[in-house]
């Protein structure tokens, strides 16, 4: 296999700090120690890769991947999120799994520890997953969450927000994050989304509305791009013709 | 005025929250139906080369209370030390897993293939280890560890050669409890703090 070079180190003041009092429960559950660093090797430069044919035809669908019938889609208001995924070098990053999940349209979750009072919608599941393209683009159709209160500080509501998990290519590239939406003011009220001290990063996690991919009569669009770590090729080193 | 750096930075973290599962291990969450099957069911298929091993564990917080909603992965050389992809890699080994904390009790079960040695960059030898990677809420950006074996040899591994303080290097380490049996939890913070990696 071709030596792509180490993983470029993450940048961990463009992260959210792990301990942070306003939200409670990173407390217990952020190592006191710090990391420890060291360059990448191949267990982090290796990493699981997941083929087209294991997708099935609805996988990026939640609208109707739940109850598979296209006479019963999901309620809510119907949106296309789309993006690319790149490397910090703007290279596409091709092949990719990303995976995510959400509440329905009232803010309530599909999962047995969610006992919001709001309904369920018998219709939506809330996950789904797709494979970036060659040009590291990906798409998913489903329907913009609802926001919901969390027991934190007394009176907390998460943002409408979108959950995801991408892989890339290596291990050590792993990322979960998730996706606000443009215009949301409770953006700017939770905690979770100010963990992220920098505004300028928080604001890459928020997503425009997209007019030029939208559908007339049919759904709104957002954009999200994702940018994964690089791999910094090592020159002189052991690669004497360079590059 | 300096040249503008053109290259970007990476995407934050956010935490993946108590709902991971719905994303990710969906028939934990109570979702059948829309996948074939949860991803990363298990890093092995039948006949994979090497000894079997479970290794058993929870996922503790700073108070000494196990998580009932930690995900974690696993990624894995074969029992020759090669990577899935990699020239020669045993075709039954994928390699990943995903495994969730038991909702009532905390605790996790891993069952794989023993790894080889794995070679760094620059040809030394790391000692058999699992990389491990755990999301949870309250966990704002994911945490990467390594389990290693205390019935291997150790003693030259690059990585637990870098740790100074030397009574930390055992929170690395799972304990043998039988036959093809390992115990490993992993301790957010506080006394026995696991170390965690950024690398």
């Amino acid at each position: 296999m071709t030596d792509l070079g180490p993983l470029v180190p993450r940048q961990r003041d463009m992260h959210p700090v792990p301990y942070d009092p306003d939200y409670k429960t990173s407390v217990p559950r952020s190592p006191k120690w710090p990391l420890l660093s060291m360059e990448s090797t191949p267990s982090e430069e290796t990493g699981p890769r997941f083929g087209h044919s294991m997708l099935g035809p609805l996988d990026n669908n939640l609208i109707l991947n739940f109850s598979g019938d296209p006479g019963k889609p999901a309620v809510g208001e119907r949106i296309l999120m789309h993006g690319r995924v790149m490397d910090e070098y703007g290279r596409p990053v091709p092949n990719t799994l990303i995976e995510i999940w959400q509440a329905n349209a009232g803010g309530r979750y599909r999962h047995i520890k969610d006992t919001y009072f709001a309904p369920l919608d018998p219709n939506f599941g809330g996950c789904g997953r797709t494979i970036t393209d060659d040009q590291g683009r990906y798409q998913f159709l489903t329907i913009r969450p609802g926001a919901y209160p969390w027991p934190n500080r007394a009176n907390d509501w998460r943002p409408m927000h979108i959950h995801i998990s991408v892989f890339g290519h290596s291990f050590g590239q792993r990322l979960i994050t998730q996706m606000y939406f443009e215009g949301d003011p409770l953006i700017d009220r939770c905690p979770i989304a100010a963990t992220i001290k920098k505004r300028s990063q928080l604001d890459r996690l928020v997503a425009p509305l997209d007019m030029t991919m939208a559908r007339p009569l049919d759904f709104l669009a957002y954009k999200f791009d994702i940018v994964l770590r690089g791999r910094r090729q090592t020159m002189f080193e052991n690669k004497l013709e360079g590059m | 005025m300096t040249q503008p750096l053109d290259t970007l930075i990476e995407t934050p973290s956010q935490t993946g929250g108590p709902y991971v599962h719905i994303g990710c291990i969906p028939t934990f969450a109570g979702i059948d139906g829309v996948y074939p099957e949860d991803l990363g069911f298990s890093p092995i298929e039948d006949g994979a080369k090497g000894e079997i091993v479970t290794i058993t564990g929870q996922v503790i917080d700073g108070t000494g209370w196990a998580l009932r909603d930690a995900l974690l992965e696993s990624w894995q050389a074969d029992a020759a030390g090669k990577y899935p992809g990699q020239d020669g890699a045993d075709p039954k080994v994928g390699g990943f897993c995903r495994f969730a904390a038991d909702k009532d009790s905390g605790e996790f079960t891993l069952r794989t293939v023993k790894p080889g040695p794995t070679p760094t960059r620059g040809g030394a030898a790391q000692a058999p280890h699992i990389s491990v990677w755990i999301a949870a809420r309250g966990i704002n950006i994911g945490l990467h560890t390594r389990i290693y074996f205390e019935d291997e040899d150790n003693e030259n591994d690059p990585l637990l050669s870098r740790i100074e303080q030397r009574n930390r290097v055992p929170t690395l380490i799972a304990k043998k409890t039988g036959p093809g049996a390992y115990r490993f939890d992993i301790r957010l913070q506080g006394e026995g703090e696991t170390v965690f990696l950024d690398i």
